[in-house]
């Protein structure tokens, strides 16, 4: 079972990359630029097994990962003596590096992107690369049961927001069920809920809001299908209205968009998978998915994905019923399972989230690991590029100076596209400089306002001068 | 016959300036044409509003009242490209009423298509003109006045799109004698009014002007459409915002910090439409990409200071402190990219206008673009430097005599012609009082 699911997400991902990696071999001679090698680590490739070597990366891409690897003159080397490189890390659920989450309002916010308020300046990005993370699925908010259109960025901080971006990333959107979604139509609701109450207040309402809007989608998808008849018939027609609304849901319809769906309960988990089923599209992953331990085999067998927490929970009613075995049970049943952060702070150590899935439900320390790399790659249908350390692949990868399965263990480095992005001993190096260079900029603007604020009394301190005395 | 048009024309020009010269020689200034070259000892000709001629040795005609004007610089009339000057001061509007059928997903009854419609257009005024709004007597117009300013781009500045803007000219006569072009703009805001109303974030209301833009083309279409064979055909509804967005020639964005405006400088790309971007503060860190975009930007005079009431014991981030140390390097940014670029006076009084915009040149901006900026740069970005914008026979007689220099924050405003009739500044009130001033048409 398991091979199958695995086997189902790689064929989507092959089918995106295969232009890619063709392009990739023909430029990969007439552009080979200067090569940095990263010599005696430990290497955890994640799919090729763990060994003591060096990886050689050029152009951006791993072009070789071995025991023994030929050092190209002129190669920048990297000592990673005594420590650890893993594929950098990826984030299925993230809300970092937008300025906008949520559009609440409606109970469909389908219309609405994360794309558009992507903001390349949050801190929390390189705070996030600090916990060796490389790739994030930037989510809508939870607020209403289908929400708005993700986005998967890479961190590579200090570029603008069309450089965060992770090209060719097939595109995702956010649904949402259970207490958030439903919070917003009751009475007195708390966070979210609004003044003129927001159907649905039920999760009854909550699958029905998301089966009328696929009706919805049908039916403009039959519009455009109609009008594109007419064309062809030569037929003079005004094309129909575009709905930005029903756009991404006709896109999921079609298997184009993958959907990220937020989840606790088992009983919502089986209402949304039925919901697709008789609608004809895949639910991508669950997210949250506490209860997915319980109908493990059911999302298995839907070929669906499941990102999770570690040990989060009972922050909410529907939340209780969570476990920390959740994430091994699910992996043993054969779901695709990654472990993800929601959180700009839990994402910082993703490592040690999925260390917890070895101490509950014993998985070993590769498929541990997996939970954080190659699955959430998966699930988001970027593993030709990344995930994993393999030839071919992007060089995004984070060196530790002990096993990132361990507590103590600590970013030294990061790499996107071969870039360095992130260094733990230059940072702590800066550290002084920085804030020597802010003290004098408070200093300098503090400076100013004072001369400001004393401008309109000049007249009279002139008059107190020695050199004029009344 | 033409004889009696003449008089005809005569007569109606009188009625209009009333006890004003058939022409009038500003004699002897400096003169900063803008765009030509500096006049150290030249003569402007005004009649019948417009400039008539410009140069060192211009002949001046028998019936000219001269002014002698040694000592004092003219410029062409400033430009607060972006204001709300002359306009009344109105409330929000209120949020559209929620009804069953309007945003929410009500199981009962057919399914409409959300926002869709005049009736589902929140916080849309596109068909609101500030040429209809203006008024005359707003005491806003003199402080501009006395500052220099001759016109002003105003817009009505609520909601998501606002309104249509006018082109005006400063001079409080009446409204259709102050307005030198309307619509030349669309205001929009990037403003959200609380979490229950649709769009309630900020990729909501991004996500609510791109669908109204495609509205608008697909309005346009299904429109001509029907004019074209209207028999047998569906017939398309009548939406005034679309229609208001449709006759605006350019739309205002709003955006400040550098990823603001990489945001909207792709955002205005994929809309196809003219666009215009205000605020600009961070726009020296990404200069050049905004000269590249050929996208005009429109620079807030009010530079970002710390909050009156800002906690002194809370740390600012080291970007906070950037931008208020730098942000008024921010025009001598553009004018080494080659940006396009003009000063609004935003939150800033008329009186330091000048104050502001000498910090700009400390930091680095030529004197020349300084002033193309308040002046040709504000007209070119409206489509009106064919009028206005500099000293030009043919042009629009709108124009600014310094004592000295402007640049000079001592310097006094000496008076300006507003559609060739002269002004002088309101001397400074202490608050309470009003200032008596000069009666258009006067001279002394």
């Amino acid at each position: 079972m398991k091979r199958t699911v695995a086997e189902a997400f790689a064929c989507r991902g092959e089918v995106r990359f295969a232009e890619l990696s063709i392009l990739f071999l023909l430029a990969l001679p007439l552009f080979a630029g200067p090569a940095t090698v990263i010599q005696n680590a430990t290497i955890l490739t994640i799919t090729k097994g763990t060994f003591h070597g060096s990886i050689l990366i050029r152009d951006g891409k791993i072009v070789e990962a071995g025991e023994k690897v030929l050092t190209p003159e002129g190669a920048r080397v990297i000592d990673a003596s005594g420590q650890y490189v893993m594929p950098g890390i990826i984030d299925c659920h993230s809300h970092i590096a937008a300025d906008s989450i949520n559009e609440g309002a409606v109970a469909v916010s389908s219309m609405v992107g994360i794309e558009d308020v992507l903001n390349s300046e949050d801190p929390d990005i390189y705070r996030a690369l600090a916990g060796g993370v490389t790739t994030a699925n930037i989510l809508h908010g939870s607020a209403n049961p289908i929400g708005g259109k993700c986005m998967v960025l890479k961190m590579r901080w200090g570029k603008d927001v069309p450089g965060m971006i992770f090209e060719g990333a097939p595109p995702g959107i956010k649904f949402a069920l259970g207490e958030n979604v439903k919070r917003a139509g009751s009475p007195g609701g708390g966070f979210g809920a609004t003044p003129g109450l927001r159907y649905p207040a039920t999760r009854m309402g909550v699958e029905d809001v998301i089966r009328e809007a696929f009706l919805r989608a049908r039916a403009y998808q039959k519009e455009w299908r109609d009008y594109q008849a007419q064309v062809d018939r030569h037929e003079s027609a005004v094309p129909p209205r575009r709905d930005l609304q029903l756009e991404p849901l006709v896109e999921v319809l079609e298997g184009k968009r993958y959907v990220h769906a937020h989840c606790y309960r088992a009983d919502e988990i089986l209402m949304l998978l039925r919901v697709a089923d008789d609608f004809g599209f895949q639910i991508r992953t669950l997210q949250h998915v506490l209860e997915g331990y319980k109908v493990a085999k059911e999302i298995a067998a839907h070929g669906t994905g499941a990102s999770t927490f570690s040990d989060w929970w009972a922050y909410k009613a529907e939340a209780y019923e969570a476990i920390p075995y959740n994430a091994a049970m699910m992996v043993r049943a054969g779901v695709l399972v990654s472990v993800n952060s929601d959180s700009a702070e839990l994402m910082r150590h993703l490592n040690t989230e999925a260390a917890k899935a070895m101490k509950y439900g014993g998985l070993n320390e590769t498929e541990a690991l997996s939970l954080v790399t190659i699955n959430p790659a998966k699930q988001m249908g970027i593993d030709r590029r990344v995930g994993s350390i393999e030839p071919g692949k992007d060089a995004d990868l984070a060196i530790f100076d002990k096993h990132p399965l361990s507590n103590y263990a600590k970013v030294t480095k990061v790499f996107i596209d071969g870039d360095l992005y992130f260094d733990r001993d230059k940072d702590l190096e800066e550290r002084p400089g920085k804030a020597l260079r802010k003290k004098a900029l408070e200093d300098k603007l503090k400076a100013q306002e004072k001369k400001e604020k004393k401008k309109p009394e000049q007249p009279e301190k002139r008059g107190e001068d020695p050199g004029g005395p009344q | 016959m033409k004889p009696l048009i003449a008089v005809l024309f005569a007569a109606a020009s009188a009625a209009v300036f009333a006890q004003s010269p058939g022409a009038i020689a500003l004699r002897g200034a400096r003169v900063v044409t803008v765009s030509g070259p500096v006049l150290e000892k030249g003569t402007v000709l005004l009649r019948k509003g417009l400039i008539e001629a410009v140069g060192e040795n211009i002949d001046l005609p028998k019936d000219a009242w001269v002014i002698e004007a040694q000592g004092v610089t003219v410029y062409p009339g400033l430009i607060d490209a972006l204001s709300t000057v002359g306009l009344p001061e109105t409330p929000a509007p209120a949020p559209p009423a929620r009804t069953p059928a309007a945003p929410a997903f009500g199981p009962q009854g057919p399914v409409e298509p959300l926002e869709q419609g005049p009736q589902f257009r929140p916080f849309t005024t596109t068909w609101v003109r500030a040429a209809d709004l203006l008024n005359p007597a707003d005491s806003r117009i003199e402080a501009a006045r006395s500052a220099g300013f001759t016109s002003a781009a105003a817009f009505p500045a609520n909601g998501i799109f606002a309104g249509e803007g006018a082109f005006l000219n400063l001079s409080g006569q009446k409204q259709g004698r102050m307005v030198v072009a309307s619509p030349i703009g669309q205001y929009a805001t990037l403003a959200t009014h609380g979490f229950g109303t649709y769009p309630g974030s900020l990729m909501g209301v991004i996500a609510y002007i791109r669908q109204v833009s495609l509205d608008a083309g697909h309005y346009q279409l299904a429109v001509q459409a029907y004019a074209s064979h209207p028999a047998g055909r569906q017939r398309p509804n009548y939406d005034r915002a679309v229609e208001g967005l449709l006759e605006s020639p350019r739309l205002l964005l709003p955006a400040d910090s550098a990823v603001q405006i990489d945001r909207m400088l792709r955002f205005a790309a994929e809309l196809k439409r003219p666009a215009v971007l205000y605020g600009g503060h961070a726009a020296y860190e990404i200069a050049d990409q905004v000269a590249k975009s050929g996208v005009p930007l429109l620079i807030d005079l009010k530079w970002p200071e710390r909050a009156k009431d800002a906690d002194p014991d809370q740390p600012e981030s080291m970007r906070t402190l950037e931008l208020r140390d730098r942000a008024p390097s921010t025009p001598a940014a553009l004018e080494k990219a080659g940006a396009r670029f003009a000063f609004y006076s935003g939150g800033t009084a008329a009186k330091d206008i000048r104050k502001a915009l000498k910090r700009a040149v400390d930091a680095g901006l030529s004197q020349a673009a300084a002033v193309r900026a308040l002046t040709l740069s504000a007209a070119e970005i409206y489509g009106v430097a064919d009028r206005v914008g500099s000293i030009e026979p043919g042009k629009i007689a709108n124009l600014v005599a310094v004592k000295g220099s402007l640049f000079d924050e001592k310097a006094k405003i000496e008076y300006v012609f507003i559609d060739g009739v002269k002004y002088e500044p309101v001397p400074e009130a202490p608050p309470g009082e009003r200032g008596e001033h000069t009666e258009p048409g006067g001279l002394e």
